[in-house]
């Protein structure tokens, strides 16, 4: 008789892990024996006994997008002989992985990914005590002073739950940032002020406005080049 | 200057829009997923993307305005400025960097006043760099209204951009 | 003459026994007497006026009559771009290069109408200093394999007929004569091809995986959306010899099932999607693309997408995203393309060169192919030899090739007696490779062991005017506009990196930045969420690892030895050397120089921009460099 957590909820004793319909893998040298159909960070949240596997991109209202990369694990299909890094809220929980969610390696990922995201947010509170855990000081170096990650779960609640797209990513690179059409400031119609976004902001980036309806972070391309494309000029040229 | 959407002027100039763009959009009303070969359209059209036609784009196919605005800054070719009578396109791939492209974009800068994806206040150019345009034998290139020009020099380059008025 | 033929037919080619009469039919009206004159219309041979050349052709072949006589075309890219415009008078393959138009009335009158060369248009052998007449003997192309690119010259790539008659479209027939699917997917994965791309994944093994996958409906992708800085070979393929794409793909299809295709091409390759379109449009009028393609009973098309200017969208989840009218932002590949790709079906997607090769496999078999190459990796490469070196251009040369053959008996060494430092392969995914491992054989796992990679064939010469902590930054700039931005290590790890790097070669590094750079690259190798995140500090790895003592001394002794970072060098005039001639301070565009006619200038540091204007233009090495 082994002990099986199903879901990570309830723990039950049984002799036999063959039910199609779950998924029986070892994570930090446990066995664990969950239901089918999850990525391994689903699988993995709630259970008692492992380690908090740390996620800024994840919300369980939204599909997993992997974008942090905090969650990153090592995991195992040839029973132990090579271990690759995968993002644990994309990959599937399957039958026989051997998986490690807190391995020196793992650990200096995370430092690392911290690092950055304290070195762009100082001020978070969320990423303040993520440093704290895994022991990043002061970083090495500065990359500004912002709160939003973009992490996406706004533009992903939006668009998923809400059916409305009233806001999304835009640009590329170091100049990606979470923005309304044309960067307006006031949000259009499409806007139905339900506040979804700034809930599930996971760094207070986003707040409520007086009238209700969110607050964006602050764009981050110049005004002038904003200005330069709201022009009336070029409204009346076409 | 407030960026709230100016609903009223992008109105009048949808009403203004040509007949030929309106087609244009109607064309890929049953391929909404090409979005992107549409954008090039407009583009090739205005040489940039004006607002009204991506708000007439999100209607007419039915596509967020939020994600057609995300694509056409996602994209390098695309622009949402008006651009200038000419471009000027400097070549930073490896082997025109190696071979001094940058000091001819740093010419451009001082002589013409204007960076990277920027056009001039007369309108005269518009300065673009690429990644790499594939002529990596004759660097550095410069692309000047589509012509190509090898073995660039910041003196060469000099009267080249005269001739264009 | 060849549409006269094709009228005659007046009909799509029903079957392959009406394509090899088709086929015999062009040969045996050939007029073995006409002489032959190919002009280059690669885009390299345009940037330096082939058009004008091919003007100046026809004006005058009309102009004497003597349009029976010379068979004349712009053929695709011959692959010495810089000594374009290039051409080349058949039969015996004399080769002329830098062709004027004023030159063309000479070459018809002297080569064409008398058989004689015009020496002034020959290649000087910078080596022995010996002109030579015939393509074949020039060093650049006699160490070369040009399996691929050989029909580049051959052929005018807007002429289905002239590929046809190459022997074009004949793998197809073979395929449907005598080849099932398994037959075929058997064949490429015997002759060991694999993907050119640069990852250099087994190319049958892909099309099995493919062939098995289940799926309503499957496609078919070449991915010519080359954005490796400093590599064009597909670009020269898909303008040079489009067909061979084409062909190779309907094979592909046919091997996996699928009825739709589609070539990404970039943007910024207007030749190549012009070529490629007339192509597929002249491929559906023969009957060789649409439905029941030569009587076999098989369908496909091919439509042409072009990409929007996104270096990540050559990787391939990122491609798929901008193909179904999305950001191009890759996706975790936990599952392969190859099971489920655009619109979530069975996607097969190789680069141009693989498809290129496989016409080739088909007709000549697997077991002559993997007669070529190394043991882990068969066949020619393609790459573009380009930066500090004599003949630069596109060689295709069989794997396992020395990098030092390919840079001093092709590549013809570095020019102007400089020495070699390093030679840059796998684009912003490769590294530095220096002098010491120049007879390393190349192929795709020699590359990698040595911190660089195949990648798309990309081969840049450096040499010691090369600054490598210069490179580096060069590649982390590039990445860091091109990221996509969705995942934090990339994202922010490339913003750091061009920090630090920037710092450096502005004489602001400290020498702990080292080490945070190396761990950076750490941390991107393993968390990020795409190749071009994790293999991103592969440029500074491997200058870091090679090139150290540079970095110290920009960081310690604030100096570029290369003399290349501007914040780290001085102009000087030697007062011994000028002449007093005053062409630098006419060059000087801030005014830094003064000085009487004929005496010694001087530049005044306080208003020296560092541009090296001054250093460009002075006759007599009296501009100086520290």
């Amino acid at each position: 008789m082994t002990k099986y957590w199903i879901n990570g909820e309830t723990a039950i004793e049984m002799n036999d892990a063959e039910d199609v319909n779950t998924v029986h893998f070892t994570v930090d040298d446990k066995d664990v024996l969950v239901s089918a159909g999850q990525t391994i960070y689903e699988s993995l949240r709630h259970m008692d006994g492992i380690g908090v596997i740390p996620a800024l991109c994840y919300h369980p209202a939204v599909r997993p997008y992997g974008a942090c990369r905090l969650c990153t694990v090592e995991v195992s299909e040839d029973q132990g002989k090579s271990f690759k890094f995968v993002a644990s809220c994309l990959y599937p929980a399957k039958n026989g992985q051997i998986i490690k969610t807190n391995t020196e390696k793992i650990r200096k990922l995370r430092k690392g990914i911290i690092e950055f995201l304290l070195a762009r947010c100082p001020d978070v509170k969320v990423i303040q005590e993520l440093a704290k855990e895994y022991g990043v000081e002061k970083p090495r170096f500065s990359l500004g002073n912002n709160e939003c990650i973009l992490c996406g779960l706004c533009v992903r609640i939006c668009q998923e739950n809400m059916g409305k797209s009233a806001i999304s990513l835009v640009n590329r690179g170091i100049y990606k940032e979470v923005a309304a059409p044309f960067y307006a400031y006031e949000l259009g119609s499409e806007c139905i002020g339900c506040g979804d976004c700034a809930f599930v902001c996971p760094t207070g980036a986003i707040t409520i406005g007086p009238d209700g309806k969110p607050i964006l972070p602050k764009v981050k391309i110049p005004q002038a080049e904003v200005e330069a494309m709201m022009s009336e000029e070029k409204l009346s040229k076409s | 200057m407030d960026n709230t959407l100016d609903l009223a002027a992008i109105q009048t100039a949808l009403e203004k829009s040509s007949a030929k763009v309106e087609a244009l959009i109607n064309s890929y009303v049953d391929k909404k997923e090409q979005l992107i070969s549409l954008l090039q359209d407009i583009q090739a059209e205005f040489d940039y993307l004006p607002q009204e036609t991506l708000v007439k784009i999100s209607r007419t196919l039915d596509i967020p305005l939020s994600q057609v605005f995300s694509v056409a800054t996602f994209f390098q070719s695309f622009s949402l400025k008006p651009r200038g009578r000419h471009t000027i396109t400097v070549c930073l791939g490896t082997a025109c960097h190696v071979k001094g492209g940058q000091r001819l974009v740093d010419k451009i800068s001082r002589d013409y006043k204007i960076g990277p994806g920027e056009t001039t206040q007369d309108e005269r150019f518009t300065l673009e760099t690429a990644n790499c345009l594939g002529c990596c034998a004759l660097g550095p290139v410069v692309v000047v209204d589509g012509k190509y020009e090898g073995h660039m020099t910041p003196d060469k380059l000099d009267k080249i951009l005269k001739k264009y008025e | 003459m060849v549409e006269q033929v094709r009228k005659l037919l007046d009909r799509k080619l029903k079957n392959v026994q009406e394509l090899e009469q088709f086929q015999q039919t062009i040969l045996k009206d050939k007029d073995s007497s006409q002489v032959t004159v190919s002009v280059c219309g690669g885009t390299g041979c345009r940037a330096s006026g082939a058009q004008d050349v091919v003007d100046a052709f026809s004006e005058e072949i009309e102009k004497r009559e003597l349009q029976v006589k010379i068979d004349f075309k712009e053929t695709g890219c011959h692959g010495f771009c810089e000594r374009g415009p290039v051409v080349v008078i058949g039969p015996k393959k004399i080769f002329y290069q830098h062709v004027k138009p004023e030159d063309v009335p000479e070459i018809i009158s002297e080569t064409v109408l008398n058989g004689k060369v015009v020496p002034r248009l020959l290649y000087t052998d910078p080596a022995t200093e010996k002109q030579i007449t015939h393509e074949s003997d020039v060093p650049f192309y006699a160490r070369q394999m040009r399996l691929i690119m050989g029909t580049n010259g051959e052929i005018d790539p807007t002429e289905i007929a002239q590929y046809i008659a190459a022997g074009g479209y004949s793998a197809l027939a073979k395929v449907f004569q005598q080849m099932n699917p398994d037959k075929i997917i058997n064949e490429i994965t015997k002759s060991g091809l694999r993907g050119r791309g640069g990852g250099g994944f087994p190319t049958g093994r892909k099309w099995q995986s493919c062939r098995t996958a289940e799926g309503d409906t499957k496609y078919v992708i070449c991915n010519a959306d080359e954005g490796d800085p400093g590599a064009y070979p597909d670009r020269s393929i898909l303008e040079g010899n489009p067909h061979s794409i084409i062909e190779g793909m309907i094979i592909g299809a046919y091997a996996i099932g699928a009825h739709q295709g589609i070539i990404y091409v970039r943007n910024e390759y207007p030749l190549a999607v012009e070529h490629a379109r007339t192509a597929i449009d002249q491929a559906t009028d023969y009957g060789l693309l649409g439905e029941n393609i030569l009587g076999s009973g098989f369908d496909f098309r091919i439509t042409i997408n072009k990409g929007g200017g996104a270096f990540v969208c050559g990787e391939s989840s990122a491609l798929i995203a901008s193909l179904e009218g999305k950001v191009g932002e890759p996706k975790a590949k936990y599952t392969h393309m190859s099971e489920r790709g655009l619109w979530d079906e069975p996607s097969l997607l190789n680069n141009v060169k693989t498809w290129a090769n496989v016409p080739l496999i088909i007709n000549k078999g697997a077991d002559w192919y993997s007669k070529i190459g190394t043991a882990g990796s068969k066949g020619t490469m393609i790459f573009s030899l380009v930066g500090k070196i004599n003949n630069s251009g596109l060689v295709e040369v069989p794997m396992g090739i020395t990098l030092r053959e390919m840079i001093y008996d092709i590549g013809g060494g570095i020019p102007g007696g400089k020495k070699f430092k390093a030679v840059q392969t796998g684009g912003p995914s490769g590294g530095c490779i220096p002098e010491d491992y120049l007879d390393t054989p190349v192929d795709f796992d020699e590359l990698t062991k040595l911190g660089s990679m195949m990648g798309s064939g990309g081969m840049i010469v450096m040499d010691e005017d090369t600054c490598m902590v210069d490179v580096a930054r060069y590649f982390i700039d590039f990445l860091k506009g091109e990221s996509c931005g969705k995942c934090t290590p990339c994202r922010e790890g490339l913003a750091t990196l061009s920090e630090i790097l920037n710092r450096i070669t502005h004489g602001e590094g400290k020498m702990e930045d080292l080490q945070t750079m190396e761990d950076i690259g750490e941390i991107l190798k393993i968390g990020a969420l795409c190749a071009l995140g994790r293999t991103a500090t592969n440029p500074v790895s491997s200058t870091l690892k090679y090139f150290k003592d540079e970095y110290v001394a920009h960081i310690k002794d604030k100096k570029c030895p290369a003399g290349v970072c501007r914040e780290l060098i001085e102009y000087e005039i030697d007062t011994d050397k000028c002449t007093g001639c005053g062409v630098c301070a006419r060059a000087c565009s801030t005014g830094a120089i003064t000085g009487e006619k004929r005496e010694p200038h001087v530049i005044n540091k306080g208003l020296c921009i560092k541009c090296g204007a001054c250093f460009d233009v002075c006759k007599f090495d009296a501009v100086v460099k520290h």
